[in-house]
Order: structure tokens, then sequence, then C-alpha cells
């Protein structure tokens, strides 16, 4: 909380510096099959209606039968987020009116959630990290869907996410910038994807943020925060962010004062706007669920699950950066995905792990960008780019030419190997050949052979002829050596 | 405690029950006479005791995560007032 400030994150104003203040609570569906509370589907989409229990429409006389495995994933998840893990913890009602809300509450934990205070190590751009507390993390329900725009008068309400189990994740309020927040809920999303315990699918709403948003003088008190519902792109959280963050400050550097309240971020307008009418229903008159009992397991319950976790990205990259020598930047660009991270390992496998990584993120990642293609779908699978930085590294063909190869194998698909060989593609190692090109080119240039002597940077031109009569395909290493002989440069 | 005429109001509109003028004050009466007889509670001493959640010591009942139920889209909406495709149909409601 009181780290000194760091000028660059600032945003000015028309008359001061101002110091923005970002906490989160991120809303996570939990990756299961049935719902929280029933044992209606959590599959997405589907006919109106068609994924509802009895208790999921609330009907009278209907009990909640709690599903095991959300509260796996939610204790996996708080291992996920090195958290404290509560051995018991409660379920409490959430009493708020709303037409997709049929029991008239949510439930939820309040005072007693199953997981308690953890952090997140989230690396920014320009290498530095920060470390995110969590709060607390619980269990709760998500509501039903509302159609706005099927009926001049009527609202459409559909259940099927009606008691689908949601992760409710608690910021503290650590954030300093739109880009801290965006790169803490990128890192938040990737942990949870490795985890496996929630999908982090923005465009489906498994995760969305409400982002408490507040500005302050540096060293002042904590301002008076707004929150801002429902976002539901890592985008739009930045754009939320920036847009609150000036309005707060217009208000506050004309001498007004912000009033506590929700508000809602319009993409489209680019502003944020109250949400009034919600403002009464923050009284939600919590209290404990009579249906519930509360929620216990023992600790070899906690250990069990903590045994069967995978490989966390922050382990993962520690682990490529020590045992492949990789820098931590290429590091951290391999293991944001699983998928990523295993591709680069099965090409990595026996093979030297830097050349690995470099035909891994600026060929295959760079290509996949361009044709907006993940890891998933890639055309060229692990084994056959490990064959083509082989060739490379037994000095079958040229960095050049794996290039053309990797082209190939792209749009034709086949055994890099067997092209290079029925292609012609070797690299020319016989010096011979490359002697009686390069003796051509001396010949042919008597006027730049004379400068060479004087310019010895010349001798890029001579690579690039040679290189050129070769098709690209001499061995660079032998074309240098031969030439400075020749010319008789040093 | 007691609650005075205005939370009364307050709490009838927040589970959206319709209370007329009428009916405010005697339902004050009666709320209170409720909250005075829970009052009485509060004579016994319950410092370190722990809050009983079950009459039984039990653990709570859990399921499998399989899907059991849904299919039934028909008999969800089968007492709504007003349906559309298997939608439920409520008066406008737009933030």
């Amino acid at each position: 909380m009181n780290a000194p400030v760091d000028p660059k994150k600032l945003i000015k104003g028309g008359l001061h510096d101002w110091e923005v203040i970002v906490g989160m609570e991120v809303h996570a569906q939990v990756s299961s099959r049935a719902k929280l509370f029933s044992g209606a589907s959590t599959e997405f989409g589907g006919e109106p209606n068609d994924h509802v229990s009895l208790v999921d429409a609330a009907m009278p006389g209907m009990l909640p039968v709690i599903n095991a495995e959300c509260v796996a994933q939610a204790v996996r998840t708080g291992l996920g987020l090195k958290a404290q893990i509560n051995l018991r913890s409660v379920f409490d009602r959430k009493n708020y009116f709303y037409p997709d809300l049929p029991q008239g509450y949510q439930i939820s934990q309040y005072k007693d959630p199953i997981v308690g205070e953890g952090e997140v190590l989230v690396d920014m751009a320009d290498g530095t990290s920060i470390t995110v507390g969590i709060e607390r993390l619980h269990l709760e329900q998500d509501a039903g869907k509302s159609l706005h725009d099927q009926d001049p008068t009527k609202s459409f309400v559909d259940l099927n996410r009606s008691g689908v189990a949601l992760m409710e994740i608690v910021s503290r309020p650590d954030l300093r910038s739109s880009e801290e927040a965006k790169a803490y809920v990128t890192k938040l999303r990737t942990i949870l994807r490795y985890l496996g315990t929630c999908d982090g699918d923005m465009e489906k709403g498994s995760l969305r943020a409400d982002v408490n948003v507040s500005v302050r003088r540096p060293g002042e008190p904590l301002g008076t925060r707004c929150e801002i519902k429902n976002v539901n792109s890592i985008r739009f959280i930045g754009q939320a962010i920036e847009t609150e963050a000036r309005r707060q400050i217009a208000i506050l550097e004309d001498g007004g004062k912000i009033d506590q309240e929700t508000r809602l971020f319009d993409p489209g307008k680019g502003e944020t706007r109250s949400m009034r009418s919600k403002e009464e229903a923050h009284d939600y008159r919590y209290f404990p669920d009579p249906d519930l009992l509360p929620l216990e397991f023992d600790q070899a319950y906690v250990d069990a699950l903590a045994a069967g976790l995978p490989e966390l990205p922050d382990a993962k990259k520690a682990r490529f950066v020590k045992d492949y020598g990789l820098s931590p930047y290429d590091a951290g660009v391999l293991v944001a995905e699983r998928a990523s991270a295993d591709y680069y390992e099965a090409v990595a496998k026996g093979r030297d792990g830097k050349a690995a990584a470099n035909w891994v993120i600026n060929e295959l990642f760079g290509r996949l960008n361009k044709e907006g293609l993940s890891i998933e779908s890639t055309p060229v699978s692990a084994d056959q780019l490990g064959a083509i930085v082989d060739l490379i590294g037994e000095g079958v063909i040229s960095g050049k030419i794996a290039k053309d190869l990797f082209e190939i194998v792209w749009t034709e698909g086949g055994d890099p190997r067997a092209i290079v060989d029925s292609r012609g593609m070797k690299q020319v190692t016989d010096t011979g050949a490359i002697e009686a090109a390069i003796d051509q080119i001396i010949a042919a240039n008597p006027d730049k052979v004379a400068q060479a002597k004087e310019k010895p940077t010349l001798l890029g031109w001579f690579v690039g002829q040679t290189m050129k009569a070769t098709g690209g395909k001499a061995n660079p290493a032998a074309v240098n050596a031969l030439l400075k002989t020749k010319l008789g440069i040093a | 405690m007691s609650v005075d005429e205005k939370t009364v109001r307050r709490i009838a509109h927040l589970a959206r029950i319709a209370v007329t003028d009428d009916e405010v004050g005697p339902l004050q009466g009666e709320l209170n006479a409720i909250l005075a007889f829970v009052e009485q509670l509060g004579a016994v001493d319950v410092s370190g005791v722990e809050p009983m959640t079950s009459v039984t010591p039990m653990a709570m009942k859990k399921r499998e995560d399989v899907v059991t139920e849904g299919g039934r889209a028909a008999d969800v909406v089968a007492n709504a007032p007003e349906t559309e495709d298997n939608y439920f149909l409520v008066p406008k409601v737009v933030e």
C-alpha cells in the first residue's frame, strides 16, 4: 500500500499529478459439468430454460446439495493463488430482488469464505514485477440471463446460467495503473487455465471483473471509490479504468467530490455512467443459509488436491530459465499458455533450448498470430519444427533456407528432412564448389577486390554475391572463411 | 430493538411486498412484538459457545459432478403468468 510512488504511473490532471488505485473482484466460472447446488448442466448456450432443475428455478421445497467437484476446484484455485485454505466455510444468502434471480437471494459466502489471503505475482512488459494481494475467494451462484431486446415492454428470462458455480476472487487495492490491472487479470486467467478450474473464456462470460477505481494525490489517504460492474474483456478493463480515473480527476480538480456508487462502462461511448437503480439493492441482509450445513473438510483432502496440481506458470518459467538457458522474457512468453509451453518443451527436448525458443517464438508464434490461429491449431507439429531445428544444428541447411523450409512445411506439410533431400535444399559445405563460385566473383569484380583491402566491410557484399551464386545454399561460415583468405582480409 | 414505520415500508419494498398505508401501523406492532420476544434470548450468556448449525453432528451432503437434471423447460415455466418459447416474460427491466 505504501510502496514508493512511481512517477511514470501517475496521471497528469489539469492542476496536479494523480495516482490511480485499483482493486478487482473477478468472477470466474468454475469448470464443472453440473451446477453448484443442482444436477443441471453448465454447458454454454442451450435452448431457453433447458439446463434448469427445479432447484435452479427455486421451486418451493427444493433443497440445494453441493457439487463436490466445485469445492475441489475452489480449493485448487486457492492453492494456485498461494492462499490460505479454510477447512470450514459457511454459505450465506445475499438477498436482492431481480427477475433473473428466482430465489430472491444468491447463495454466496460472506463472513467465512472457502479461501483466504493469497497473492499473485504479475510480470510487467518492462521487465519489472508486482505482487498483488488476494483478499479472499468464495463460491457463489451465478444468476440467470435477461434479454431486453426481444419485445418493447417485456424482458425475457432464461435460467440456464442460474446456479452455475462462480469463484469470486477479490484482490487488494494493490494496482496502480490500467496496465497493471490488465496484466493482473491476464496472469490470473493464465493461472486458472493451467489449473483447469476456469476456462477463462471472456467472450462467453466465463471471466468478468468488477473494477474498483479511486484516485488520490500521491501520499494522501485513499479517495472515494466507484465500482465499475461487469467488465468483460481485458482491453475494456484498461479503458474503463482510464476513463473512470479521468472522470474522477476532473470532478476533484473542479472542487467537487466523488460519490461512492456503482457504474457501468460503455465501450461504445467511451464513458462510465451511474447505475442509480441498483443503489438501494445494496442492502443485502446477509444471513447463513439454513438449507446448508457449514462446508468442512480436513487437511488431508487439501493435501491430496495439492499433490495433483500441475506445474504452475511461475514455476515453469523459472525452470525454463534454469534448464533451457532462456531469458525471463522468452520464458514468460512461452508459459503464458500451457499448450504453448508443452509445445515448446516437445521441440526443445534433446535440442538446444535457445534455438528451439527462437523458432517457436519468432517463426511459429509470429506466423500463428498473423493467421489468427491458436497453438492448438498449428499446421506445423512440434516434431516437424524440431526436425527443422535439427537440420540447422547439423549444418545441413542454413538459417535462411530453414525459413523457406518452414514455409513449405507450414503450407504443404511433410517430413522436413525428406523435403530438404527431394528439393535439393542442402547447404553446400563442399569447399571446392564454394571456391569455384568465389573465384568467379573475384574475377568479375577486380575493382571491388581492390577496395576490399582498404575497406574490410565490403566483405558483406562478397558474401551476398556468393550466397546468390549458390542459391543461398552455401554454408555461411565456410563462405566467410574462404573469402577472408582469398581477399587477404585478416 | 424495534422498527419504526419507515423501516417497515423499506423492508416491505426490498421484499417486493405491497403494503398499504393502513397496514403499516399494525405490521409495525406485530414485528416489534416478535422482536421483543426474540430479544429475551439476549438474557442468556453465550460467550464462548459456538453457534449451533445443526441439532445432529453431521457433515454436509455432497453430490457427484454429474448432469442428472434438465430438459424440462416446459415444466420450469409452467407456473409463470406469461411465457414465450419457454422464456419467462417479465415487465421490462433495463439498466
